[in-house]
């Protein structure tokens, strides 16, 4: 390579300066120098790896892995959550007529009773699960404008190529564009406490703080310009070709939560990582300290269904779900932490035989007697 | 520009160019100028301009198919159905890889364009006709036909034709050691004296040609043509020594010179490791082909599972979907894109960096450095540095690479008598019993064990004791024998000179031969390399500093000037006296730079008033010793010129000889001759000195006594010469120079017609005697040898030297030792052809028939193999070549004498291609360059037979001891360096790109990557890219000291331990688990969650990150601050990146936008637990293997490196312990068996051995009539099994 030939060429050039006319002992002597980073003598530490060395780091592990993967597995256990699949694919389920039609925004309505056995005290995170659902698709994970997103005017109406073919509808630009704004979920979820009597009281569903801040404030920006009225805003653009309502009427009840920093639709907009999802839908806050935010009793959930997943076998779900620090219910990760504490552990013991039987001997075999 | 236009223009032939005269065109304007057609004197070795940088360099740079492959990649991204990813940021690789590498070509290419214009710039002399004499002008202003001069000291600004010089004889010296790092003079004369301003010939001379040795062409003046050869010519870049001024006119210039022509690039040697390592590349990419098909498959098969179109599919922009089949093909493109870091491009140019540390290491270790040469090695091919660490067969020559190449004259024999030099032998030896109480080695009768010192102290040394000087010194130092000295005294005092009696003036006649027989020049101590000059005006002292860096710097770019000195040696030597030649110059020239013309008397007187002081230039250190010798006695070589060569007596008196020829040395005939005119009687007279193969069967009468002296100084280790003398009468000269001067005028087969000439005149000789000279072993090299014997190599000594002188070598350097059994193959020279080859099949199935006995016997006997050059001949036949192969496997040494270059590569490319075995060949001279371009590697000593072995080498050094180090600790750390860091980068990317692949498998096979591409640039290109380097450049499994301690070592390298092909499928298996583990564990830790694509995407990057880093942390065997710095930088600078990137990127890079992901990942605890977790599933298997391995399985490594963690007394102690160890599992079998039972096994096969062959001993005394009582067929065995040594190893 060329980079070598220079090389050669410097090591040439010294040499014939020995015994080219300046001759020996006029230029510099070549004598390298002899430090210890250029004689490779820098002071190092070499680990060996034996039974013998590796012996505490695999007890270490061991020790600190099993509580921490106890207290994980623990959390994880006192975590309540309820699960409640609404697709209604059986006969008897009362969504089944609900689910028969493909179209969009049939509104179709359908209730399913629930009961909770167990209290769920603190807040309580309802969530819409999803299944079969790829959102991961590379297609349609580019198919979205996150400069017109962020409040971008010229985006606005001229969106990226990357949202076709949702990108103009009738001459007119789409906002927000893309297969995934237009893929919007739009079932509308309520959930009704029963009461033994046969009552229902409506339980407050907190919409906001659903999204990510970050994203609802920085990412996520409705376009500059008369804020107070998204209509004039979004006036030259149309709405997504399944929506029924045009993106400033997503919630015209509150105006930090309309148009494109809609939170429900920026939890949309964050696409899924695998096929089996679930997307934070609403937040049941604690009343106070006493009674339980979900006690246990009959529930009826309330579903507006308009969105349809008979086209890919999908499934909707409602779930109901205290958190904990570590977030979800999942107790892979403290039962895996508890694995390979004892694995380890266990690899500690068989090592420390082997130490016993075999080190010593490999290392006594040539020390001189 | 176009030279065959010319000839096409001027309707002549094309062989020639025409050169007349610039001078009276001097005020015309160019294109009325007769030479304007030729090249002018500017060089240009720049490629590129300003302007064509751009273009010629992407041209060259897409040469390569890594580049091609990049861009086939990053186009595929611009087809919408296709891409992976954004089409313009899948474009920044290939962009910064072009960009770094047009930077790297640009910069060396300013660095050529600027020594071009420091030479170009450099003043010289032309003559220039309005001011009637030289004016200053620069190099690149000369144009063919210019008149140009060159003073003393100066470099020749291009080839010149010589047309006058100041010394008298028209001699001018030249010193080529800007071409070729030789230091001695060479000669060139003058054909034709002339005047510029008359000159009105015309230079007709061959068209310009690489050709050093070759130059012809003639001088047309009046119809009278005047030939000339390369001994007129000037040639570009040597210097102008002992000549006050030399003129010329130019017949080539700039580009069309001979040495530019000359200039190579450094060829491309491909290292066994890489090439091996392209195979992997190949299995990569099956690999890739594997994954993208299971993408592609797996894709149609996921299309097929849905009934009807799901909502997220997105149609075309028409509206339709993709038929799957199609879509199936468009995702194994897609699969391509995002999975093409597998095929790991980058690990070129990693490899590149890693080499080029590596090479920077080894050049500046000090310990092989030459104080004395002021060298470092030099590293001439920089990709081949792992090779170091694989030879299995290292092919030494063995003058000036095992010995010093300094010759000492040691003994001589005259007319059946020896001189023995008692005293400048017993000098020697106090020398050596001084030291050899330092070294270990005890030498054997004769031979001075090697002598560690270093030059200093020789110095000091030699000033207050001048007789105990060795090095240079000791070949000037020749204490005389009494006995000779007073015969000499005694035969001159009684005869008059030049009128000697026929017995007593052999001796004199001996030491005349010694003295003229010879190519030596002499130069005074003044005249040599004087830098004192008488100059003009123009002198202007800057462009003297300048120059000779721009010569270095020329000829620099162009290392493989490698023929130049060998043709450059040559010329020097073919002086052939013809007949327009001054005869009868009587006059002498003591070549000073006055140059001023001495009469006889003037000289005389000086030299008696006291000997001044004279310099020899040899091209043979046992030229100089010999005629150091001559001089000791009193014979001093006074001058030589080509016409004439003074002596002085020891009377005082002169004699000049007329010097009629010069037969020049070849290796064919063995022997040189010279053919003077005796100053007083006129007799012609042949000297002929050579080898005694080459001289005895040429003898009128056969010199037993010779002989056997010759025999006796062979086995004492020391190269014989023999003196002849021959009168010719002057009718047989002149019927031979007619022979001659045809040969020399033949063009067919030229050398053959010399060669046979000089062999004609060369017949019925007078030996006179015959001298001893001895040729010191180095310091170290039976050390050297032993430890690379330890370490598994094979030596094989290939020498030109005669077979006894070689051997002895062999037993002083332990290449063979006292208790191997050795074979001798030796063909004698009156067998008939066919009958030698069927003795030599013989011979070699008897020995193949009996080696199996040996490698069955519980003792193994080691088997040293020694070869004579004719029976090497026959061996290297293609139906012996088998055989011969077969044999060299069993033997431990082998030693081929008396063979030619050209032997000698024959037997490294034989051995190299039939075994399969890395070679290393090295070597000093010109005659082992062959060798050494044979060779895997090719090591060239730079020592005192010029440069050329260097030139065509890989890597040099200065002495052959510092092979040690440079195999056993640079070779050795060298291969497992870059094969750790090459296995270490095919696992990282697969480990990488495999997270990749998994995800496929849950998002539709759609090629979607959870991880921004940006990242995933990041990841090589910043993260993971300066630990593999630094491992590949710095890191030290077994520290120097126990390497050089602990040869067996390097035994790994060779059998290629280090880099198996089940090595690679081991990391690769290893990648595939740790990507899976990367993959899952943050899988099933957020499975069924909210997590959006690159906030899954974090941990599995980040947890891949540490693994990737702590596996090289299991695999880093030696921490330094270094390594540290940069383990710890890599996984800081990752966290800052991705911070600041997640930071940043609101909307940079639409539509993956990864804003905050990192940022909202490190604000959970989950994502720690995570990442340490999925950390310690993935390296638990490794960091579990290697810890088992270390216990129960430790291979010598990792026992050298426990030994290597001690401190330094314990360490002695272990090391020791270690070689008894390995002594006493070396003699274990035969401690089973009673050692007289070992003897006899040992004795007995020598008996079968010798019947064996019988056949063919019986045959030969009846066919051909030998007179030499020796047979013809040597089977000598050596089983001198030295019991007690065998016997003290087996009690230990």
């Amino acid at each position: 390579m060329m980079a070598s030939s220079y090389n050669a060429k410097e090591e040439d050039g010294h040499h014939s300066g020995s015994v080219g006319p300046g001759g020996p002992g006029t230029g510099k002597s070549k004598k390298p120098d002899n430090t210890a980073f250029k004689q490779q003598r820098l002071p190092a530490w070499q680990p060996i790896l034996t039974a013998g060395t590796v012996l505490p780091a695999f007890f270490a592990i061991g020790l600190i892995f099993i509580p921490i993967g106890i207290g994980l597995f623990v959390t994880s256990n006192n975590i309540r959550e309820f699960e409640l699949d609404y697709t209604g694919v059986e006969m008897s389920s009362p969504c089944f007529n609900c689910s028969q039609t493909y179209s969009w925004n049939n509104s179709c309505r359908c209730s399913v009773p629930f009961t909770l056995e167990q209290p769920f005290e603190s807040n309580v995170f309802m969530y819409y699960g999803l299944s079969n659902f790829y959102q991961n698709h590379r297609r349609y994970v580019k198919s979205r404008d996150d400069s017109q997103l962020n409040g971008d005017k010229r985006f606005l109406t001229n969106p990226s190529k990357e949202c076709e073919p949702y990108r103009m509808n009738d001459k007119m630009p789409i906002a927000p564009c893309g297969a995934i704004a237009n893929s919007l979920f739009n079932d509308t979820l309520e959930l009704y406490y029963v009461y033994p009597n046969g009552t229902k009281t409506a339980i407050h569903l907190v919409k906001t703080d659903i999204a990510w801040w970050t994203d609802k404030h920085v990412k996520f920006r409705n376009p500059a310009g008369n804020n107070d009225n998204l209509t004039i805003t979004f006036q030259e653009t149309t709405n997504p070709i399944n929506w029924h309502k045009p993106v400033y009427e997503l919630d015209p009840t509150e105006p930090d939560n309309n148009g494109f920093i809609n939170e429900d639709f920026i939890v949309w907009m964050r696409t899924a990582a695998l096929p089996t999802f679930r997307k934070l839908h609403r937040i049941i806050q604690k009343k106070d300290s006493l009674t339980p935010t979900l006690p246990p009793g009959n529930y009826t959930l309330d579903i507006a269904y308009n969105y349809p997943v008979r086209s890919f076998d999908g499934r909707k779900r409602m779930i109901l779900s205290t958190i904990s620090w570590m977030g979800g219910k999942n107790p892979f990760l403290g039962i895996a932490y508890i694995t390979v504490g004892s694995v380890c552990f266990f690899l500690g013991v068989v090592l420390l035989v082997i130490h016993h039987k075999y080190g010593n001997r490999s290392s006594n075999a040539e020390i001189p007697n | 520009f176009f030279p065959w236009l010319v000839c096409r223009w001027r309707g002549g032939d094309c062989w020639c160019r025409t050169v007349v005269s610039n001078l009276p065109y001097e005020d015309q304007r160019p294109r009325n100028q007769p030479n304007r057609r030729y090249a002018g004197n500017a060089v240009k070795t720049n490629k590129y301009t300003l302007w064509s940088f751009l273009p010629i360099n992407l041209c060259e740079q897409f040469r390569r198919l890594a580049n091609i492959y990049f861009v086939g990649i990053a186009a595929l991204n611009f087809i919408p159905e296709v891409n992976a990813f954004q089409p313009q940021v899948a474009l920044i690789p290939i962009c910064v890889i072009l960009t770094l590498t047009a930077i790297k070509d640009a910069w060396e290419d300013f660095r050529r364009y600027q020594s071009d214009r420091e030479l170009n710039g450099t003043p010289c002399l032309v003559y220039s006709r309005s001011q009637h004499g030289f004016v200053e002008r620069r190099w690149k202003d000369i144009q063919v036909g210019d008149f140009v001069q060159v003073l003393a000291n100066d470099i020749i600004p291009a080839d010149i034709l010589l047309l006058h010089a100041s010394d008298p004889n028209g001699v001018c010296h030249m010193e080529t050691a800007n071409l070729d790092g030789e230091t001695n003079l060479k000669q060139r004369r003058v054909k034709s004296p002339f005047d510029p301003l008359s000159f009105n010939a015309t230079v007709i001379c061959e068209k310009p040609n690489n050709n050093l040795n070759h130059f012809k062409g003639f001088l047309e003046k009046d119809q009278i043509k005047i030939g000339f050869g390369i001994e007129s010519l000037l040639l570009r870049g040597c210097t102008v020594r002992n000549t006050a001024a030399a003129s010329g006119i130019v017949v080539y210039a700039g580009h069309d010179t001979k040495s530019m022509l000359n200039n190579n690039r450094p060829r491309y040697k491909r290292s066994r490791v890489e090439s091996k390592m392209n195979k992997e590349v190949l299995c990569c990419v099956f690999l890739l082909f594997c994954m993208c098909l299971i993408g592609a498959v797996g894709h149609v098969i996921w299309l097929k599972t849905f009934s009807s179109v799901p909502i997220y599919f997105i149609p075309d922009s028409d509206g339709n979907e993709t038929p799957s089949v199609v879509a199936g093909v468009y995702r194994f493109l897609t699969m391509i894109i995002l999975l093409q870091v597998i095929i790991p491009i980058s690990l070129y140019l990693s490899i590149e960096l890693v080499k080029m540390g590596q090479v920077f290491f080894i050049t500046q270790d000090i310990d092989l450095y030459d104080k004395e040469k002021d060298m470092r090695m030099q590293c001439r091919a920089l990709n081949i540095t792992e090779d170091l660490g694989q030879i299995q067969y290292v092919f030494s020559d063995k003058t000036g690479t095992l010995t010093e190449n300094k010759m000492v004259f040691r003994r001589c024999t005259i007319m059946g008598t020896e001189y023995p030099h008692t005293e400048n032998g017993e000098s020697g030896k106090w020398v050596g019993q001084l030291w050899s109480h330092q070294d270990t080695t005890v030498g054997r009768d004769n031979i001075l064990p090697a002598l560690p010192m270093d030059r200093h102290r020789h110095r000091d040394s030699t000033a207050g004791i001048p007789s105990l000087a060795f090095s240079s010194p000791l070949e000037r130092e020749v204490i005389p024998d009494q006995n000779l000295l007073w015969s000499v005294k005694e035969v001159e005092r009684r005869g008059v000179a030049g009128h000697w009696g026929l017995q007593g003036a052999t001796h004199l006649e001996f030491f005349l031969a010694l003295a003229i027989c010879n190519t030596v020049v002499v130069s005074t101590e003044t005249a040599q390399r004087q830098r004192v000059r008488v100059r003009g005006p123009h002198n202007s002292s800057r462009s003297r500093g300048l120059l000779p860096e721009c010569m270095e710097g020329l000829f620099a770019q162009f290392p493989c000037l490698r023929q130049l000195s060998s043709c450059l040696k040559s010329v020097s030597c073919r002086r052939h006296s013809l007949s327009e030649d001054p005869v009868q110059s009587t006059l002498y020239d003591i070549p000073t730079s006055s140059s001023s013309v001495v009469s006889e008397d003037e000289v005389q007187a000086s030299s008696l008033a006291g000997p001044k002081e004279v310099h020899y230039e040899a091209q043979s250190p046992d030229e100089a010793a010999l005629v150091h010798a001559a001089k000791a006695y009193g014979f001093t070589l006074l001058e030589r010129t080509p016409s004439h060569v003074s002596v002085r007596l020891p009377s005082g008196t002169t004699l000049t000889y007329e010097v009629l020829d010069v037969l020049t040395f070849d290796s064919v005939r063995s022997r040189m001759s010279i053919i003077v005119r005796h100053p007083h009687t006129k007799e012609i007279i042949l000297y002929t000195k050579g080898a005694d193969s080459g001289i005895m069967e040429r003898l009128r009468v056969i010199a037993n006594k010779t002989q056997k002296h010759l025999d006796m100084y062979a086995n004492d280790g020391l190269r014989t010469l023999c003196f002849t003398r021959k009168v010719v009468s002057e009718k047989n000269y002149y019927d031979w120079l007619v022979l001659r001067q045809g040969a020399m005028a033949a063009i067919d087969r030229k050398d053959e017609l010399v060669r046979k000439t000089a062999a004609d005149m060369e017949t019925n000789l007078t030996l006179l005697g015959a001298t001893g000279i001895e040729d010191r072993l180095q310091e170290n090299v039976p050390e050297t040898i032993q430890a690379l014997r330890e370490a598994g190599i094979q030596v094989c000594v290939l020498t030109g030297d005669k077979l006894e002188t070689a051997v002895n070598i062999a037993y002083s350097c332990k290449l063979l030792d006292q208790q191997d059994l050795v074979f001798t193959f030796n063909t004698e020279n009156t067998f008939s052809p066919a009958l030698r080859r069927e003795v030599c099949k013989n011979m070699l199935s008897g020995t193949l028939a009996q080696l199996p006995l040996y490698d069955t016997q519980e003792a193994k006997v080691s088997v040293g193999l020694v070869i004579d050059g004719r029976t090497l001949g026959l061996l290297l036949d293609s139906d012996l070549q088998e055989g011969f192969v077969q044999l060299c496997t069993h033997c431990r040494a082998i030693l081929c004498c008396r063979t030619t270059p050209l032997q000698k590569s024959r037997v490294v490319t034989l051995l190299r291609s039939k075994l399969g075995v890395m070679t290393l060949a090295i070597g000093d001279g010109a005659n082992d360059v062959n060798m050494i371009q044979a060779a895997d590697v090719g090591v060239g000593i730079s020592g005192q037979e010029g440069m050329q072995a260097v030139m065509a080498s890989d890597f040099a050094i200065s002495r052959f001891k510092h092979l040690k180090k440079l195999l056993l600790v640079h070779g050795h750390w060298c291969y497992n360096r870059l094969a750790n860091m090459i296995i270490y980068f095919f696992y990282k990317n697969v480990a990488y790109v495999n997270l990749l692949f998994w995800y496929q498998f849950f998002c539709g096979f759609s090629g979607t990557a959870m991880i921004d591409y940006w990242f995933m640039i990041f990841f090589n290109l910043f993260f993971t890219s300066a630990p593999p380097i630094m491992f590949g450049i710095m890191d030290r499994e077994v520290s120097a000291a126990v390497l050089l301690q602990l040869p067996e070592l390097y035994r790994r390298g060779q059998h290629e331990g280090g880099y198996r092909r089940s090595t690679f499928w081991i990391a690769i298996a290893d990648a595939f688990y740790q990507s899976l583990v990367c993959f899952f564990v943050p899988y099933w830790t957020y499975k069924g969650s909210d997590i959006d694509i690159f906030t899954l995407g974090t941990p599995m990057n980040t947890a891949s990150l540490f693994t990737i880093i702590f596996h090289l942390a299991i695999e880093i065997k030696s921490w330094t601050v270094v390594h540290w710095v940069i383990m710890v930088g890599s996984v800081v600078v990752y966290f800052v990146v991705t911070l600041a990137f997640c930071a940043m990127c609101v909307s940079c890079n639409p539509p993956s936008d990864p804003y905050w992901t990192m940022q909202e990942q490190m604000s959970d605890p989950m994502f720690y637990l995570v990442c340490i977790l999925t950390t310690v599933v993935a390296l638990l298997p490794r960091y579990t293997l290697h810890a088992l391995r270390g216990t129960l399985v430790p291979s010598d490594h990792l026992r050298a490196r426990q030994i290597d963690n001690m401190p330094p007394h314990h360490r002695d102690l272990w090391l020791q312990e270690w070689k008894k160890l390995k002594d006493l599992c070396a003699s274990y079998p035969s401690l089973s068996s009673s050692t007289a039972q070992r003897y006899s096994t040992a004795q007995s096969p020598s008996l079968t051995l010798v019947q064996d062959p019988s056949p063919a001993l019986a045959q030969s005394p009846s066919l051909t009539p030998v007179q030499d009582p020796s047979p013809s067929l040597v089977q000598s065995l050596n089983p001198k099994l030295a019991p007690n040594q065998g016997l003290n190893s087996a009690a230990l």
